[in-house]
């Protein structure tokens, strides 16, 4: 009796602690979708452990001393000048060390071991996705495949890839929640993100840095695929028969908002590093500094 | 003749725009009228607004700041209501440009207007009292710097009207601030109204970090400072070291967009990595800037109502000048995903988290105040308590989002918004309504209505949790900022998004329930008079003199010897103790330098903002003109004589007596 009691005790409290605090199954960010994501996930609930273990007592202690010392209760001990403790001092300060330490340990650790530039390692070759962030629309090519997609990224499951990501218009960001780590898409510059889905799935990507009135529209649906299903998508996009020429890239970053997907057969080579160098110098010889490939 | 300035730049087609202009126009009318048909001019102009008198000063700060809180919050009404509107499928009712217009409004002014003014407010308010001084070391340098800020908020509300507002964010990122993406003029409106306050900042740092260093007491030795002064001598020393940051970057911002320069361009060698660098190199001191003073205002007031000397008085003095100094060192952490390497992002980081101990050592040494005292929940109490609840969550999440390696799933979401919010909102918003409760007795003579202040705060605490918990789920949710429809919108979200716009809705009585306790206080007639000018049992020098102080402040210089210098008076039996004789007092002059200056600033800044170039170089000659002829002046000071100073004090004892018997 007693024990089924606090079995369903247990229960609910899971699942109110699911429902509430995880938000179930709309929390994409504890419901990680790729070996970034869920290393990320793990730390994020580590640190959040470790640092209940001071809050909570802080929480405790605020609600604790505030009633047992009100002014009406005259029972309490009340030492005016009492201001100084060497035991204390050192408490005030060894607790905030020791977890900071703690948690200074785990940052280091984990900034370099998921360093987005890092190359995720696995027994398969990278594929190679080159993303350029327009207003207000994502633009998606895959240099080895000769093809280009608008807001729809396909991947293949338990195959890393490698993005290369800038922009030519403003700063944006490229995320996809379930996946992991963002990186920022700038101007003239190319940063590296490295992500890898392992389950089949659909999963939603954003612009996560503001790029103007067209930027609630700047989402996408990343569709991690089995190898299979990805030659199957390669082989549709393929087929589309539309081109992406210089000409075509130009017109297709001329403003638009919630653009539908399009699909490009056959990509102008060396597209991205157009996009650049364009974006750079409007065809002038001129560096900057930075990410550079 | 006049630049790009033609009638188009009026927004006639935007009905919300016009609603609000007109109902502002009606109002600013009767206001005008009012005050002819009361004959205040007078009164207004030799009284306050050509007065250096640094409480008067701080008064009007503060209202500048609480206007800005409403101009800020009803921004933020129209964003919840969007996106709880839009969470449900549709388009909700604002459109793009206008949303986004909103949000920048929002950070805006919730930073520069609303936050720094209330800020500089209780530093002319305090200060001074505290550290038994008669003025502040610069009087003239301060009203011109209160007139900076006002016109400069002047301004930014202009170009809501005229032009429009900038569509940017709070803090302008180029290439998109620049002019090939943002050609209109609300870009421009943001430069320089940020810039004009940002020199009334820089200079108000200069004369608080002076009044400090010259101006104590006999006797006040640096740790024997109130906390309250500790805080905002090192709130100062960031501005001086931070605010010319933010007016070079803004210049390059405004040299690029106006001259076609190319400091932060995609093209031409700009970059863009460069402003992000410079402007939150300035960015994060700022927010250690705002929150350092109510840290201040907490231990003040913790230690008053718990009756109790402040716990490990030291140790906070040095927690604070550690959070100055490592505040300078972690600006990075605002763009981890940047794409820095991993060393850089782990320095940044660890370096961020270290900021956590001193933050801890304060939130324990509140505690350890409260422990063996006698707590008295008045209405600074109430938001204390709340602070430290709120805050520690805040904290907590900050140091989520710290570690690189989180943050690269965290930045920009709402996860963000909701961190960022949860330490403004809990810590630099309740520290100065705390402040406000706590010093308005000391400024007007009369406490507020308590019931309604502690209503109020609770509605502040309460509505706080409903707006921004659901936040921080909606970030775990992965949505990210500035958003202002959803392509799916699931459910859950449309319920913490409504969730989120009730809580704003219990923040909203709150402000009406303040607003209503400043009216019963002014107008109602039961008022709670403080006739001894020591309303709340206090311990600093600010408490010992009336409510409230004369002109001059203290009719003698006191002497201090403890720490809690008024408290200690009080036990030793020396408080309220009849001078010998008193002398004539050294008083400044009040000036019309200040207000002309600020003028003349605006309307450089104006003219700039449209191009009108000819009214511009008046503006810049008039405002550096005004300036001499006001520094070339001998006419700047005067004495008030010791019999004034007499009468004045007797008048006080007088109401002393009355009170003890």
């Amino acid at each position: 009796m007693t024990r089924n009691y606090w079995q369903s005790i247990y229960k609910a409290l899971t699942v109110f602690g699911a429902v509430s605090l995880l938000g179930g199954c709309d929390a994409a960010l504890l419901d990680p979708k790729g070996p970034i994501g869920l290393a990320q996930r793990n730390m994020i609930i580590t640190a959040f452990v470790v640092m209940l273990l001071v809050v909570i007592p802080v929480i405790i202690m605020t609600f604790w001393f505030a009633w047992k010392y009100r002014a009406s209760n005259k029972d309490a001990t009340y030492s005016p000048n009492w201001a100084h403790s060497n035991k204390l001092e050192a408490v005030v300060w060894g607790v905030p060390c020791i977890i900071i330490l703690a948690l200074s340990i785990i940052t280091w650790h984990f900034t370099h071991s998921l360093n987005p530039q890092r190359p995720i390692e696995s027994d398969q070759p990278p594929l190679q996705v080159q993303v350029v962030s327009l207003d207000w629309k994502w633009l998606f090519i895959y240099p080895e495949l000769g093809i280009a997609s608008v807001n729809e990224l396909a991947m293949p499951t338990n195959r890393p890839v490698r993005f290369s990501i800038t922009s030519a218009t403003a700063m944006n960001s490229f995320f996809i929640p379930q996946l992991g780590s963002q990186i920022y898409a700038m101007g003239g510059m190319s940063n590296k993100l490295w992500l890898e889905a392992s389950e089949p799935g659909v999963y939603r990507g954003t612009g996560a840095n503001y790029t103007g009135n067209g930027f609630s529209g700047m989402q996408f649906n990343a569709l991690a695929k089995t190898p299979e299903d990805f030659d199957a998508w390669v082989d549709q996009v393929k087929q589309s028969g539309e081109q992406l020429s210089v000409d075509r890239y130009n017109r297709l970053a001329e403003p638009s908002t919630r653009n539908p997907v399009e699909h490009f057969a056959v990509v102008q080579p060396h597209l991205y590093q157009t996009v650049i160098d364009e974006t750079v110098g409007r065809g002038l010889e001129v560096k900057t500094a930075g990410a550079g490939e | 003749m006049f630049g790009k300035l033609s009638l188009d730049a009026i927004p006639y087609h935007e009905p919300i725009l016009i609603g609000t202009f007109s109902a502002i126009v009606v109002l600013g009318v009767a206001l005008l009228a009012a005050i002819t048909y009361f004959r205040k001019w007078g009164y207004l102009w030799h009284d306050w607004i050509t007065s250096v008198d640094h409480k008067k000063i701080g008064v009007m700060y503060i209202v500048v700041a609480i206007i800005m809180l409403v101009r800020g919050f009803s921004d933020a009404i129209m964003m919840r209501l969007q996106q709880a509107m839009s969470s449900g499928g549709g388009e909700g009712y604002l459109p793009p440009q206008h949303y986004d217009q909103i949000f920048t409004a929002h950070g805006t002014i919730m930073i520069f207007f609303m936050a720094m003014p209330f800020m500089i407010g209780l530093f002319n308010i305090v200060v001074p009292l505290q550290i038994g001084a008669r003025d502040v070391a610069f009087p003239f340098l301060n009203n011109m710097s209160f007139w900076f800020t006002a016109f400069s908020a002047i301004l930014i509300n202009i170009s809501l009207f005229v032009g429009e507002f900038g569509q940017v964010g709070w803090l302008a990122y180029p290439p998109l601030s620049g002019r090939d993406l943002s050609p209109g003029v609300g870009v421009d409106y943001w430069i320089w109204s940020v810039q004009l306050s940002g020199i009334g900042t820089l200079l108000t740092g200069v004369n608080f970090f002076a009044t400090i260093i010259k101006m104590r007491a006999p006797g006040m030795t640096l740790f024997k400072m109130p906390i309250f002064t500790w805080t905002t001598f090192c709130a100062c020393v960031m501005i001086i070291a931070t605010f010319p940051i933010l007016t070079v970057v803004i210049t390059l911002l405004a040299l690029d967009r106006t001259l076609g320069m190319h400091f932060f361009t995609n093209d031409l060698g700009g970059n863009q990595m460069m402003y992000v660098n410079l402007i939150w190199a300035w960015g994060h001191p700022e927010v250690y800037i705002l929150i350092l003073p109510a840290f201040g205002v907490f231990s003040e007031v913790t230690a008053t109502f718990c009756k109790k000397r402040m716990f490990g008085y030291s140790t906070m003095v040095w927690a604070t000048v550690a959070i100055t100094v490592l505040s300078l060192f972690v600006w990075l952490h605002h763009f981890f995903t940047m794409g820095s390497g991993a060393n850089v992002n782990a320095f940044f980081g660890i370096a961020t988290m270290l900021i956590a101990i001193p933050t801890g050592v304060k939130i324990f040494n509140w505690l350890f105040t409260m422990y063996r005292g006698r707590v008295e929940f008045t209405t600074p109490m109430i938001y204390t308590l709340g602070f430290l609840v709120t805050f520690s969550v805040g904290g907590m999440t900050g140091v989520m989002l710290a570690n690189p390696a989180a943050d690269f799933v965290l930045h920009n979401s709402l996860f963000l918004i909701a961190h960022f919010h949860n330490v403004i909102i809990g810590g630099v918003v309740f520290g100065y309504l705390a402040g406000l409760a706590y010093w308005f007795p000391k400024v007007y003579g009369f406490k507020l209505n308590e019931r309604l202040g502690k209503f109020s705060a609770l509605c502040w605490i309460i509505g706080f949790w409903f707006a921004f918990m659901p936040l921080y789920a909606l970030g775990f949710m992965g949505i990210t900022r500035r958003v202002s429809t959803f392509v799916d919108p699931t459910p859950l979200m449309h319920t913490m998004f409504v969730i989120a716009a009730i809580g704003a809705g219990i923040i909203l009585v709150g402000i009406l329930a303040f607003v209503l306790q400043l009216v019963v206080g002014f107008a109602g007639k039961n008022k709670e008079y403080d006739l001894t000018g020591d309303p709340w049992g206090g311990r600093t020098l600010e408490w010992s003199i009336s409510s409230p102080p004369p002109e001059y402040n203290f009719a003698v210089i006191p002497q201090v010897h403890d720490l809690d210098a008024f408290w200690d008076e009080k036990e030793k039996g020396t408080a309220y103790k009849r001078p010998d004789h008193y002398t004539d007092i050294h008083m400044p002059k009040s000036t019309v330098a200040g207000p002309v200056m600020g003028l003349f600033g605006f309307i450089m800044s104006f003219s700039i903002v449209w191009h009108i170039w000819w009214l511009a170089a008046f503006g810049l000659i008039a405002t550096v003109l005004t300036f001499v002829i006001r520094s070339c002046s001998d006419d700047t000071d005067f004495y008030i004589k010791k019999d004034e100073v007499e009468l004045t004090e007797n008048e006080h004892f007088k109401n002393l007596e009355k009170q003890q018997a």
